[in-house]
């Protein structure tokens, strides 16, 4: 039974699924009558909008409505939300512009929704999307974040479109560190632009029930009660009683889904208005391209502070975060409280100092993605401390390891507001070397340059915040919500289990690990374990999936209901053994009367509940436990990745040549599946550095909007990954020790490649450093030297 | 995808009578280019004239001192065929290089000749070895079948049959790849043909595919990588996009060059 419990290998009980074709995403639902959604976009980044042809559209064939911004406001609808207020250094708060379903006065991107073609078919709808004919008047547009100052003013009334003015930390102190300095590190660099890529793109059907008047939206979210909470709270599609939200199978979403978008509200609204036709949209590739919430997009400056020894003595940083066109779900925490308060890194510095400015551009929104916030400060510390090793003359490992967190320091409180519970920084360090023979790269270098090769190596000593999060703490910073999460355990008759969280799976393998949870903590076979999520109507409320913490905070809720279902199973196991509670032990699925092999198994408990007729005397019949658990800290999930990488002097092509990946999870409920998320966290951390950008020309066009000019990362960009999870330090937030696996990858990858390129070639590249970057670095260094 | 109308002809001569007899109809083979477009709406033809149902367009024979390839072959089916494999082994690698297996699955010769894409790499190959290019209307000489971006000598109801590829002595392929398409960025076929000649094809740095004479000049005279220190190649007419420079794309190809002319050198 426990072969299968945690710790195991467990293969993914949802695969057989998945791989054969049978997964049932939003696109494959199909309801009598449905109709379809096509969005009118802008192909302006900045347009005032003027007269839009409804009338001619609306008889084209099979057209069923014709919605743009003045309907939607005429209907009284709310406008989108950003539910994280984040302060400015002068108390005001921050400047939030409406974020309207649909365009009224302005464009403000490429792709920004202009109106909403309801038809009987898919190409109808296109059609008649393709024929409406909008008056744009272009305007000037803006969209690199380091101009957004002085471009020209997106939201009426918001000056120098900036959106807060933030900052973290003791600036004085930290000043007064930099005076004491006897080096001082520098650096400017960019974290740059992704889109998220989730294999399915984003779809919603909605569905107003006349009768009922319940409302049904079926969407790709990784949060449906948010999304809930969202569209009826804020933006008024139905009270929230009247409104069911269902994600099923969801094909990817890197954070990318947790927003709620215009789309996904408007077909339900278009649904009662159509009084009850199903309206379904689908995105296409470059939809997703143009519309999903992309990630990063930072220009940063940092000092580090270095006394004669190479103690770190304090860290500076500023740091403009570009938004885009408007304030996304939960677009201000991430370059802020997701960010700023992970700059210590694992490094005792004393005194750190951060300032950033957020603002818009006519770009598409930007929100959290894959580590978002963490994945900008593990780079910005990392590179600074690779740079600050060379300047110094000092090997990166051994001038990391001197300023680490020393192990006997925990709980550790760091001066940007976070409390690291545990860690063992020096044990990942080292045993990230020993694997990755960081002794013997001098040698492996000369091999290389005897074929003309230029080989580097660089390590990335990543720290992150997992399992959001403490809902007092969250909600002193600005958070709207709490972000505790909801778990139920319910036993049948028959003794197979339901287990019902609030979190959703959307590829990181829930129903098996949870189903692994339960094996362990009842002794109750991992096939008779069903895991349900996603669906509003069949879980308790729940915050969702993000932030690596489906398992530290939804994963607790269950176990905490185990452990109720274990507390009432043994009254009534009491009961039938006629013996006393106190007496009474649980193992392996077994309630033992102590000292004696007199038992009933978990399954006879569960009968005895639900037909009690031989029953103890004030005990509720039946056998369901739930439990809400809000967590008393984040968890720190931390390790050492290793790079050792070979550039090519003549194309500047980069072959990456290992990658070793150990991280301290705590304690690791599936290794299989732990693995394979820091496989898939390292191929975006590498695409990022290497390869990835979204990019946009000055006049704010996407020009990387399909698979022909972004560059996805393959299979063979990358050597076989040689990661290692073994060395825990059980997280202390939750019972079960365990930190969160799932943007790990993404975090920590992207400073061990530059690092290692920058140790190849002798200078920095700005990611993605593509061979035609690299090449010409190198041609610049050359040159450099050739002058000297 | 706009509606259309649907024909699968049995013979070419039939094929090409339909795109005769309408003007907006539109040929289709492995629709690796023209399903992407017809998706996007970028084409909106009244008929597709589907060749997949036409026979003996996917041999591949030994014809004189070339191969015979038929219009409707597969890159798979290049890649792997023991005649090219013996004959013209790196037409197989170049064959096996394109996209990824689902294109070369179905993506077909006569299809990426004709689209001439300026990044695809067949058309190097027509153009460097001047194969001839034998059509429903006659015949054209690869050396003058590509006048410029997407576009060919062919007219618009003129089909492919098959080319006929003579053979070279020796040849080495270079493909340089765009990180996200992986198209060529920059492609080299360096060959020495028959009767001795030196011939360097470029593919993806211009608007259509060139024979680069400076570095055929430079290995003329001595066949070794050194040759062609110093040989630049102008990058006024090159092509420029978020992927790369004129200049970066001037440098890749003598250093490709380079590459062709050391494994030929090994063999
Ligand atoms: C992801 C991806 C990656 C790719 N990578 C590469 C690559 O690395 N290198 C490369 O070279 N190509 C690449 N391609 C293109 C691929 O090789 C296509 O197969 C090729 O360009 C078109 O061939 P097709 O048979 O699919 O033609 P279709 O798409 O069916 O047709 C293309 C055009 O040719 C015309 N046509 C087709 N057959 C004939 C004929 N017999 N006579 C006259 N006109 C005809 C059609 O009317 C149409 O205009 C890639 C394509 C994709 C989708």
């Amino acid at each position: 039974m426990t072969d299968k419990g945690i710790g195991a290998r467990t293969l993914r009980k949802e695969d057989r699924r998945f791989i054969t074709g049978k997964g049932r995403y939003v696109d494959d639902i199909r309801m009598q009558g449905q109709a379809y959604a096509v969005f009118v976009r802008s192909p302006h980044a900045h347009a005032r909008i003027g007269a839009i042809g409804k009338d001619a559209v609306l008889g084209m064939p099979g057209v069923l409505g014709v919605f743009t911004g003045a309907d939607v406001q005429a209907d009284g609808l709310g406008s989108n939300v950003c539910g994280w207020n984040v302060v400015s250094k002068d108390g005001s708060g921050m400047n939030m512009a409406p974020y309207p379903l649909l365009c009224t006065d302005k464009a403000r991107y490429v792709g920004d929704r202009v109106a909403m073609v309801v038809a009987e078919t898919l190409d109808q709808a296109r059609d008649a999307a393709d024929a409406l004919e909008v008056d744009y008047e272009p305007l000037p547009a803006v969209v690199d974040v380091a101009k957004a100052q002085d471009g020209p003013v997106i939201h009426d009334g918001i000056a120098g479109n900036l959106i807060y003015d933030w900052e973290l930390g003791d600036k004085a102190a930290t000043e007064a560190a930099f005076q004491k300095a006897a080096h001082v590190t520098r650096i400017e660099l960019v974290n740059n632009r992704l889109a998220p890529n989730a294999l399915e793109p984003r779809a919603a059907l909605g569905h107003f029930d006349p009768g009922t008047e319940q409302h049904t939206l079926y969407v790709t979210s990784q949060n449906p009660h948010v999304h809930r909470l969202v569209m009826s709270a804020f933006i008024g599609i139905a009270p929230e009683h009247k409104l069911r939200v269902v994600a099923p199978d969801v094909g990817g979403g890197f954070g990318s889904k947790i927003f709620i978008y215009g789309e996904e509200c408007l077909v339900l609204w278009a649904s009662r208005k159509l009084d009850g036709v199903p309206v379904k949209w689908t995105a296409d590739r470059t939809e997703a391209f143009l519309s999903d919430a992309h990630g990063r997009d930072h220009v940063s400056k940092a000092e580090l502070a270095i006394d004669a020894d190479g103690d770190f003595l304090a860290l500076r940083v500023n740091t403009k975060a570009n938004l885009g066109a408007y304030m996304s779900t939960f677009s201000s925490c991430v370059p802020t409280y997701l960010y700023a308060t992970l700059l210590a890194g694992q490094y005792k510095t004393p005194a750190i100092y951060a300032d950033v400015q957020a603002y818009y551009t006519n770009t598409s929104p930007v929100d959290a993605y894959r580590g978002a916030g963490r994945p900008e400060a593990s780079f910005l510390i990392e590179t600074i401390v690779g740079q600050a090793a060379r300047e110094l003359g000092r090997d990166p490992a051994e001038l990391r390891r001197q300023n680490f967190i020393p192990k006997d320091a925990f709980p550790y409180q760091t001066p940007v507001a976070l409390t690291y519970d545990t860690g063992d920084y020096a044990a990942t360090l080292d045993r990230a070397l020993d694997l990755s023979d960081y002794k013997g790269f001098e040698a492996r270098k000369r091999e290389s340059a005897s074929r003309g090769k230029l080989r580097g190596i660089g390590l990335s000593c990543y720290i992150e915040a997992c399992g959001i999060a403490p809902s007092a703490v969250v909600g002193s910073l600005g958070a709207g919500v709490g972000l505790w999460e909801s778990g139920k355990v319910r036993f049948s008759h028959t003794g197979k289990v339901q287990v019902l969280t609030g979190t959703h799976s959307h590829g990181q393998g829930h129903e098996t690990s949870f189903s692994q949870l339960i094996a362990s903590k009842l002794g109750v076979p991992f096939e008779d374990v069903e895991v349900i999520h996603g669906d509003t109507e069949k879980t308790p409320v729940g915050m969702g999936t993000y932030g690596s913490r489906s398992l530290a905070v939804g994963g607790e809720a269950i176990a905490r209901s185990c452990d109720k279902i274990v507390a009432k199973g043994r009254k009534i196991a009491a009961h039938l053994l006629e013996a006393a509670e106190a007496d009474i032990e649980f193992k392996d699925g077994q309630f033992t009367v102590k000292g004696t092999d007199r038992a009933k198994s978990i399954g006879e408990v569960a009968f005895a509940a639900y037909v009690p007729h031989n029953y103890p005397e004030g005990v509720e019949p039946g056998l369901e436990e739930g439990a809400f658990f809000d967590p008393p800290n984040f968890t720190y999930p931390a390790g050492t990745y290793v790079c050792e990488l070979e550039v090519d002097p003549d194309t500047g092509t980069t072959e990456i040549l290992r990658f070793v990946a150990v991280d301290d999870f705590g304690n690791v409920v599936n290794p299989m599946i732990v693995e394979g998320q820091v496989h898939g966290g390292l191929m975006q951390g590498i695409g990022q550095a290497l390869l990835e950008g979204a990019v946009y020309d000055q006049s704010g066009q996407l020009v990387s909007a399909t698979y022909m000019d972004y560059a996805m990362p393959r299979a063979w960009d990358v050597p076989f990954f040689e990661v290692e999870t073994g060395q825990g330090t059980p997280a202390q937030a939750n019972s079960l020790g365990v930190k969160g696996c799932g943007e790990a990858g993404a975090i920590g990858a992207p400073a061990a490649v530059i690092n290692a390129l920058t140790d190849a070639i002798g200078v920095r590249v700005e990611m993605p450093a593509t061979p035609e970057k690299v090449w010409h670095a190198i041609q610049a260094t050359r040159h450099a030297q050739a002058a000297e | 995808m706009y509606a259309f109308d649907y024909a699968k002809p049995a013979s070419l001569d039939e094929a090409a009578r339909l795109l005769a007899d309408d003007p907006e109809a539109k040929a289709l083979a492995g629709g690796q280019t023209y399903i992407p477009t017809l998706k996007q709406r970028l084409a909106q033809p009244t008929r597709l004239v589907d060749l997949a149902g036409i026979p003996d367009l996917a041999t591949i024979k030994e014809e004189g001192d070339g191969l015979a390839v038929g219009a409707m072959t597969t890159h798979k089916a290049v890649a792997a065929s023991p005649v090219v494999q013996r004959a013209f082994p790196e037409l197989a690698y170049l064959a096996s290089l394109i996209g990824d297996p689902a294109v070369r699955a179905m993506g077909t010769i006569g299809g990426s000749v004709a689209n001439n894409d300026p990044a695809a790499d067949y058309p190097v190959v027509v153009l460097t070895l001047d194969a001839t290019v034998r059509t429903t209307k006659g015949e054209h000489r690869g050396s003058d079948f590509f006048p410029g971006m997407f576009e060919t000598a062919l007219e618009p109801d003129e089909l492919i049959r098959e080319f006929h590829i003579p053979v070279p002595e020796a040849a080495a392929w270079e493909k340089f790849r765009n990180p996200a398409s992986r198209y060529a960025l920059v492609s080299v076929l360096l060959v020495r043909t028959k009767d001795g000649e030196i011939r360097c094809g470029v593919g993806g740095a211009g608007p259509t595919c060139f024979r680069a004479t400076a570095i055929e000049d430079a290995l003329r005279s001595s066949f070794a990588p050194e040759a062609l220190d110093g040989v630049t190649i102008d990058a006024g007419d090159l092509n420029e996009d978020i992927h790369a420079t004129a200049a970066y794309r001037a440098h890749l190809i003598p250093v490709l060059a380079k590459r062709c002319v050391r494994r030929m050198l090994r063999r």
